[in-house]
């Protein structure tokens, strides 16, 4: 239960070869062996979002998943998305919509987000929140939160149509 | 009072202004540095073995096996701890006759609840702690729990603890006379029972702690996620018989607190020990199963109450009857007699009526505690008040707004003290009232019910009036004993380029404390808010204060923070009076100058008066000693409290055939005086609003009659999400309070406070062509089918 691994991943851009525990998540993967401590865990069960990362451009729970498991895989936290400025937008609406309180859900709201526009349709206000309906957040109530994303999806669209 | 220039026409004009917040942006790029995060040299983690059992005695322990596990650094005992810290006890003086048993961070002989710490397994990693606290071997002698607190409070039940000879922690009564010729002489009566659910905090980040104790100096410090670190600096120094002086707290970013994060645990108080006992940093995080049964709950109480009023309405008396269930302790150091206290103390409260009488009893039952939760006992008050008033009006054959604008308290009838005794400076219901009518347009609401019920939709409006407790002063705990503080401290300084530091006592969980401070700050000197950094959460760093808790961030926090830069203001303007050799009244600061105050011409940056000062001091004046730094602490004098009031309402559609309800709209209008940034009071209310409909409809700590939690995981305890909340709309009505020169009150509990009772008010609307009202929450799709009879 506690021998280790090889595994070879991308993480954030950068090539990561090391040894892992195999009942190691990714989650704890990610915080504990590489410091990313932006992703975090609130249920460790897959139904709060709180540490949903993007695993081959796709958002998934990195607590559901071993570290194993992703293998091969090109692995994004909320601190390569901030590096290679994907979601510059959405944080900036965030920020200005005060589209958190205590920041804990948002890194994997972010990345909920990022999967909610990276659709490319311009989704309404109940679309977005079912969209959200996997990410847990006790502070805000969610409106800002829909605002944020609804603002920077209407603000993608008109850079596209411009475009 | 007022006194401050107002209006937001002037430069670094921020009071009153939605503005962002700048300590946001590291929670938005994954760099927030909460508790969870932090790893130390020489670090090691602590699990637990929880007790399988709501009520035992423990007859042995092994350890054997565990502490041999490769990687487990120790295993304590109660005994091993019980050795170094002292027991504390969870009452207050100012209750009378409050009784609660000793607690230690783990038991010696009993246990009292299912999932109470037992043993503290030390590891290199917390599996491996995990791996270990699976091989102690834990002999327990199973006793019947008492898990139903009407029967603990029975004549006769067995007492849960020794030494006691009954389950009742905190019993009183409350009489303002006169109610039983209330209810004589009225022509109209409703009685109704009430039960309201256990919910819990349910922060994303759960408690944690790194306790980091050096031997070397005798020094403790807690990076602890916590909302108030001086009183636990307190509880450390006292508890553990550490230097004052030497205890360090330091509350980082912080994943949610709600009022759960600032109670005594017995982990963290295990944790603080082993780590005096090992002489390195000791981490906990609990996890969500950890959390739900050792984080405090809230609620749980049973109501009877009744109303009574004349044919027009108007309410003559009231009488209520609250049974509370909280555990097998006080909680400590604020007890978990409050809520109850509270709730027998805020019924009624908006409307004007004199005879009111009540009874409380707080009782112990084998569950884990319950204690402070945002909007302490209010959600109760109102939900019965505002529940009565509506069986009122349907009983009449009034309309809701009408029956309410009959009895509110007029607006030009201030100061009021209540029958139970809270004094009122200045609410607004009638003023309230009046705004969530316009802004629900509650007429074609109306209309649009009737034409949805024509279709057999099941629409419901509902809207609850309520009075929230903010600012309290040292009556609040102070009076009864506790170490917890009333006032708050701020040191503001000038840097050498100018700039401004402040650190205050007052703390910040993401609801937005470091920018009004900040606000505040730049408001009163003159200065670009950019220039402002504010500093919290820290012991060794910031002024000694109550911290935030109870709505008193703002407006304790933020008149600490005016005074403290009038203050340096002041100082500044001296400094540069002898520097340009003229008068102080004759100058003023805007944008980072000193300028002339008639004019608004420029004389000198305060980057410059910072370089003289600090750098060029010898070409001042003999005698001139420039205090660039000033120190302040503020406590509330005046009103014991700072009461704010407001209104809410609810629109619901109720699917008969599942029991589902969906919220359509939520609406409030909220009175907290002085508002100093629109954009976070409106977030604070948002984000209180949806904890009262997760209470409404989905939350409820369910236990089996052997005392064990049946749903602790996220996956089944339902907490609100995204898609089953409404929109929310709010407006304002701005009654600054006049004990303070900022005028504000608290905001942080009213979206909390009301939002259940509008709920339930909402759904009993809807339902009330089916003849049944629904008085228990949640109300989930089962009570609604129950109460249709459907099933």
């Amino acid at each position: 239960m506690t021998a280790k691994m090889a595994i070879s991943l991308t993480v954030n851009g950068e090539e990561v070869e090391t040894l892992v525990a195999t009942r190691t998540t990714l989650a704890d993967f990610l915080r504990q062996d590489l410091q990313l401590t932006g992703t975090h865990t609130g249920c460790e069960m897959g139904a709060c979002g709180a540490c949903l990362v993007l695993v081959d451009d796709r958002p998934v729970h990195a607590c559901l998943m071993f570290a194993v498991q992703a293998e091969g895989a090109v692995v994004e936290t909320v601190e390569g998305l901030t590096m290679r400025r994907a979601i510059s937008d959405l944080q900036s609406a965030f920020h200005e919509r005060n589209a958190l309180q205590c920041g804990f859900c948002t890194p994997g709201m972010l990345v909920s987000a990022y999967g909610i526009l990276a659709a490319g349709a311009l989704p309404s206000r109940e679309e977005i929140r079912d969209a959200l309906s996997g990410n847990y957040c006790r502070c805000t109530g969610y409106e800002a939160i829909v605002d944020a994303i609804e603002q920077t999806a209407r603000l993608r669209h008109e850079q596209e149509e411009q475009a | 009072m007022n006194a401050f220039a107002g209006g937001l026409d002037r430069p670094n004009s921020y009071i009153g202004r939605s503005v962002s917040r700048p300590n946001a942006k590291r929670l938005l790029e994954g760099r927030g540095r909460y508790v969870t995060d932090l790893v130390l040299p020489r670090m090691v983690h602590a699990a637990f073995v929880r007790s399988p059992y709501a009520r035992g005695r423990i007859v042995a322990i092994d350890i054997a096996e565990a502490a041999a596990l490769p990687g487990v650094r120790a295993v304590f005992t109660g005994v091993d701890l019980a050795a170094i810290c002292t027991p504390w006890v969870g009452t207050l003086d100012h209750f009378a006759h409050m009784k609660s048993p000793p607690q230690l961070p783990l038991p010696l002989e009993q246990v009292s609840w299912s999932g109470q710490p037992l043993v503290l397994v030390i590891a290199d990693s917390r599996a491996i702690a995990e791996d270990a606290a699976e091989l102690v071997m834990v002999d327990i002698e199973d006793q019947p729990a008492l898990a139903d607190p009407v029967a603990a409070m029975a004549l006769g039940a067995e007492p849960l603890n020794a030494g006691f000879s009954d389950n009742i922690c905190f019993a009183s009564r409350l009489d303002s006379g006169g109610v039983d010729d209330a209810f004589a002489a009225s022509e109209h009566s409703v009685e109704q029972s009430f039960v309201f659910g256990r919910h819990t905090a349910v922060t994303l980040e759960p408690r944690a702690i790194v306790a980091d104790y050096d031997p070397s100096e005798g020094r403790l410090t807690a990076h602890h996620a916590t909302q108030t670190p001086y009183q636990f600096q307190d509880v450390y120094s006292r508890h553990f018989g550490l230097s004052e002086a030497n205890v360090r707290v330091i509350a980082p970013d912080i994943g949610g607190s709600f009022g759960m994060k600032l109670h005594v645990y017995h982990e963290e108080m295990a944790v603080v020990g082993a780590s005096i006992l090992l002489g390195r940093p000791v981490k906990f995080v609990a996890d969500r199963m950890e959390s739900f049964v050792s984080d405090i709950h809230a609620r749980d109480h049973r109501v009877t109450a009744r109303l009574a009023f004349d044919a027009s309405g108007r309410i003559a008396g009231m009488e209520v009857d609250d049974v509370t269930a909280i555990g097998a302790f006080s909680s400590y150091p604020r007890t978990s007699a409050v809520e109850g206290n509270q709730v027998v103390r805020l019924m009624g409260a908006p409307y004007d009526f004199a005879a009111y009488r009540a009874s409380l009893s707080v009782v112990f039952q084998n569950k884990v505690q319950t204690s402070q939760y945002r909007a302490v006992g209010h959600p109760i008050a109102c939900a019965v008040t505002e529940c009565l008033v509506d069986a009122a009006a349907r009983h009449l054959g009034l309309d809701p707004f009408e029956i309410r604008a009959r009895n509110v308290i007029a607006d030009d009838n201030y100061p009021r003290t209540s029958p139970t005794g809270y004094q009122f400076e200045q609410l607004s219901h009638e003023a309230c009232l009046a705004r969530l009518r316009v802004l629900m347009d509650y007429d074609a609401l109306l209309n649009q019910q009737a034409q949805a019920r024509e279709k057999g939709v099941l629409l419901g409006i509902g809207i609850a009036l309520f009075v929230e407790i903010t600012n309290p002063g040292p009556a609040f705990y102070g009076v009864g004993g506790g170490r917890i503080s009333a006032q708050d401290g701020a040191i503001i300084k000038l840097t050498p380029a100018g700039e401004v530091h402040c650190s205050i006592s007052v703390t910040e969980q993401g609801q937005g404390t470091e920018t009004i401070i900040g606000q505040i700050v730049a408001d009163q000197l003159g200065v670009d808010r950019a220039t402002v950094r504010v500093m919290t959460g820290d012991t060794d760093t910031t002024p000694y204060g109550g911290a935030t808790w109870a709505c008193r961030g703002a407006g304790i926090g933020g008149e600490t923070a005016l005074q403290a830069a009038r203050k340096l203001k002041a100082n500044l303007l001296s400094v540069a009076s002898i520097v340009l050799q003229a008068q102080p009244d004759e100058l003023d600061i805007r944008d980072g100058w000193v300028v002339e105050r008639t004019t608004g011409q420029q004389r000198i940056s305060l980057a410059e008066i910072a370089r003289i000062a600090f750098f060029r001091s010898d070409t001042l004046p003999a005698g001139t000693q420039a205090q660039l730094s000033v120190a302040l602490h503020y406590v509330p004098q005046g009103y014991p409290f700072a009461f704010t009031n407001g209104a809410q309402g609810c629109l619901v559609e109720v699917d008969a055939d599942t029991g589902f309800v969906k919220v359509l709209k939520h609406w409030v209008v909220e009175d907290c005086g002085r508002i100093i940034n629109p954009l976070l009071v409106d977030e604070q209310i948002r984000g209180g609003v949806v904890q009262g409909l997760g209470a409404a409809f989905f939350e409820e700590c369910l236990y089996d009659e052997q005392g064990q939690l049946t749903n602790a995981s996220l996956a089944d305890y339902l907490v609100p999400m995204a898609v089953e909340m409404p929109d929310i709309a709010i407006d304002h009505v701005e009654t600054p309070t006049r004990d303070t020169e900022l005028g504000a009150k608290g905001c942080g509990e009213a979206g909390t406070a009301a939002a259940s009772a509008a709920a339930m008010n909402a759904v009993n609307d809807a339902l009330s062509g089916h003849g049944v009202a629904m008085t228990q929450i949640p109300m989930t799709p089962t009570r609604i089918l129950r109460a249709l009879g459907t099933i």
